[in-house]
């Protein structure tokens, strides 16, 4: 079997995919408020006569929830399809799309994936759907990103505000104070290799998704989006600061280069060899099942600050359940949609392990009191709640974010790798996607 | 063109055999190297059933080429395989079977029938059959995997096992393999003896022709087999419905869990996996080795 890497597999169909995103563009009508109108009634009608649904998720919280929902609605059946995670779902999405076959009703999709799909119109806007109206039921930064220009694109499935994970026994056992801003941070990455040199504070080999969240929490807004017209910036004063901080943790050699999800940096979070992650609020769930041995070891403290006693973060990951708007059923997949992510399914997929974007969830008594045995019977959901709520506003990624993340380790990844400054790889990745973005038909500055 | 090969010297009926009492020459190089050689093909296969054996814990925990202290889970790990996810691993193990059994079982019959046509018929256009195949066997599969997608898209036929099964049926390199076999292994006399006793074509292939093409089919049976048991790119964009995925979709699926939000983690079964999954083929390996034998037509014609 020949060996396809999944960055060539992207270009492919990114090819494929943002193409028929300017296609769509050329229509001219560039407000969002193009949607068609479904009244409450319609959904419960569709609800009532039934039909079947399919959803394409990769989520494990998804089918317990749809399970449930069969249950009060008999004559509905909803297929759960794992298309794959992530990235080779968007390619098995895009492909479907382009062949015009094989569409889901309702699609898994991650906020930094969401424009892509909206923009060329595959995704349904639900703001005719009443969606509009759901604006105060959840936390601003999943809002933020399902909605733009008045449209509605999905519901929030699941957010991830951001903290520090950190191994409370390595901190205790060198004598290291959790960090509360990123100047500490820096000096606990030096005390902790110094005091054990097989520790490191964290582990980066460069990874899109995070650095685009570090720089997201400093206030940089490397992205600013106007329907086709794009301007990219990598080198405001939010940037900067981050690539000043992490340019020193490189050059003193304070981060492990272990790739991230791999056995290798679940093992190393197991034995206290990372001492440290900063992510979102989902990360609980995979720590449990991906580093059992570290159970009652590990605690949750905010992110650290670029300023003294601040109090901003940003999001990493999360989700949204989008309707397609290829989908024969759009009612009925509403009335899924509208108890997945906003009714009685929460509840299910909160006891399934997933973090909400509801606030009244977030906020809810209940769920801040839970105590979590593997973080030695601490209540994390009070700091992620919190979190939650101080994400800075205004955030947006490309409408090619895929392919742009695609191409991070080529480009802004040499900075790891190489005598690179992080800077000026920060400066390929932008000037490579600006490329792309004009050849893509986008004007991109 | 080809030119017909000679058939290869016959070989007396009754060979003398000679007895040698010295031991056979020690060459210290060779046998580090090929010391060397069996490692690397034993070491992998060897931390796959260690790893089998234990927990998610003691997969971190211990040395990864030694058993775990006081750990034996190899029949937990296999019963939590066979049951995960309402027991789909079974699904995927019968849809891998299906695709082989159908797919390379079909792919070995087409070969064998068009490797024999064009080795012991002549017929126009033969020379441009073999610059198509010669080309075909050239071409990575891989390449084919998106265009192959479009079209079957148009007929409707993705996310069917028929994806999988049609583009399997062909294969370039077996029939390659067949038509070369058969020429050295079918002596044309003998079918000219076939027509001559008044057999027909069909009756000739079948009772002359494949018997002394034994050898040559076991091999590119084996051949399809592990291509297709081991398929992944295909299904990759073929198949969304893990209801048909094969075993690599599969396990791969399984293990891009770890890679997700509200995913599990869950290496020791995808480990587990595995080994069951290249059991089958080196059960396979090993009952056909008998019948891998050459020079089953050597002898039988006088010339």
């Amino acid at each position: 079997m020949m060996y396809t890497s999944r960055r060539n597999l992207l270009r492919l169909a990114g090819a494929v995919g943002v193409a028929s995103v300017l296609a769509a563009c050329g229509g001219g009508d560039d407000s969002g408020t193009g949607g068609e109108t479904v009244s409450a009634d319609d959904v419960t009608k569709a609800l009532e006569e039934g039909g079947e649904l399919l959803v394409w998720s990769w989520d494990t919280t998804i089918a317990p929830t749809a399970q449930a929902f069969m249950t009060k609605y008999p004559k509905v059946k909803i297929n759960v399809v794992n298309a794959g995670t992530n990235q080779d779902q968007y390619v098995a999405l895009q492909n479907a799309l382009s062949a015009g076959k094989g569409v889901p009703d309702l699609a898994h999709i991650e906020y930094y994936a969401l424009s892509q799909f909206s923009l060329a119109k595959n995704v349904a806007d639900l703001s005719g759907f009443g969606a509009s109206a759901y604006k105060d039921k959840f936390a601003p930064g999943p809002w933020n990103a399902v909605s733009a220009n008045g449209g509605v694109f999905g519901l929030p499935l699941d957010s991830g505000p951001m903290v520090l994970y950190y191994n409370k026994e390595v901190f205790d056992k060198h004598g290291v104070a959790v960090p509360t801003t990123w100047d500490e941070y820096y000096e606990a990455a030096k005390k902790l290799h110094a005091a054990d040199p097989k520790v490191y504070i964290a582990s980066d080999s460069g990874d899109a998704g995070t650095t685009t969240s570090m720089i997201w929490q400093a206030g940089g807004k490397p992205y600013t989006v106007n329907g086709t017209d794009i301007t990219i910036n990598f080198a405001d004063a939010g940037a900067q600061k981050y690539t000043a901080l992490w340019q020193k943790m490189i050059d003193e050699k304070l981060l492990s280069s272990i790739s991230g999800w791999t056995d290798e940096w679940f093992q190393a979070l197991g034995n206290g060899t990372l001492a440290t992650l900063v992510v979102g609020a989902w990360m609980p769930s995979n720590l449990v099942s991906g580093s059992p041995n570290a159970s009652g070891k590990w605690r949750v403290a905010p992110m650290p600050q670029w300023e003294k006693g601040g109090t901003a973060t940003a999001e990493n990951g999360g989700s949204a359940m989008s309707v397609m708007e290829a989908s024969t059923r759009k009612a009925l997949a509403y009335g899924f949609l509208d108890y997945l992510t906003a009714g009685e399914g929460v509840k299910t997929r909160i006891d399934n392990g997933a973090f909400p974007a509801t606030t009244a969830d977030l906020n809810s008594p209940e769920f801040q009191a839970k105590e979590f045995e593997y973080f030695g019977g601490q209540k994390i959901n009070e700091i992620f709640a919190q979190s939650s709520a101080n994400v800075v506003p205004g955030w947006s990624y490309l409408p090619y974010q895929v392919y742009a993340n695609s191409i991070f380790k080529d480009t802004a990844g040499q900075a790891y790798i190489s005598s690179t400054k992080l800077a000026d790889g920060l400066k390929a990745w932008q000037d490579a996607s600006v490329k792309y973005g004009n050849e893509q038909g986008f004007t991109v500055k | 063109m080809t030119t017909l090969q000679q058939a290869p010297p016959t070989q007396p009926a009754v060979k003398r055999v000679k007895r040698y009492t010295t031991t056979p020459r020690k060459s210290i190089t060779l046998t580090l190297a090929t010391g060397v050689i069996l490692l690397y093909s034993v070491v992998p296969l060897f931390w796959l059933i260690v790893n089998a054996t234990k927990s998610r814990e003691g997969l971190t925990d211990s040395f990864g080429l030694w058993f775990a202290d006081g750990e034996f889970l190899l029949f937990q790990n296999i019963a939590q395989t066979l049951t995960y996810n309402d027991g789909i691993f079974v699904r995927w193990f019968v849809n891998t079977l299906l695709y082989v059994v159908v797919g390379a079982g079909g792919a070995t019959f087409l070969a064998v029938l068009g490797g024999y046509g064009l080795a012991k018929f002549r017929f126009p256009g033969r020379g441009a059959v073999f610059a198509v195949v010669i080309g075909a066997v050239a071409v990575p599969g891989t390449a084919l995997a998106v265009p192959t997608f479009l079209m079957f898209s148009e007929m409707g036929l993705t996310d069917t096992p028929w994806a999988i099964i049609i583009p399997s049926l062909i294969s370039p390199f077996g029939l390659y393999l067949m038509w070369t076999f058969a020429n050295e292994a079918i002596p044309t006399e003998l079918l000219e003896a076939a027509r001559v006793d008044g057999s027909g074509e069909f009756r000739t292939f079948f009772q002359v022709g494949l018997p002394l093409l034994a050898p040559g089919i076991v091999t590119v049976l084996l051949f399809t087999t592990v291509a297709t048991w081991n398929n992944y790119f295909l299904p990759l964009i073929m198949l969304k419905d893990p209801d048909w995925y094969p075993l690599t979709l599969g396990l791969n699926a399984w293990n891009a869990q770890a890679t997700t939000n509200g995913g599990e983690v869950i290496f020791h079964l995808v480990i587990t996996g595995s080994l069951l999954m290249i059991i089958p083929l080196i059960a396979a390996f090993l009952l056909l080795q008998r019948y891998w034998q050459s020079g089953l037509a050597a002898g039988s014609v006088k010339e």
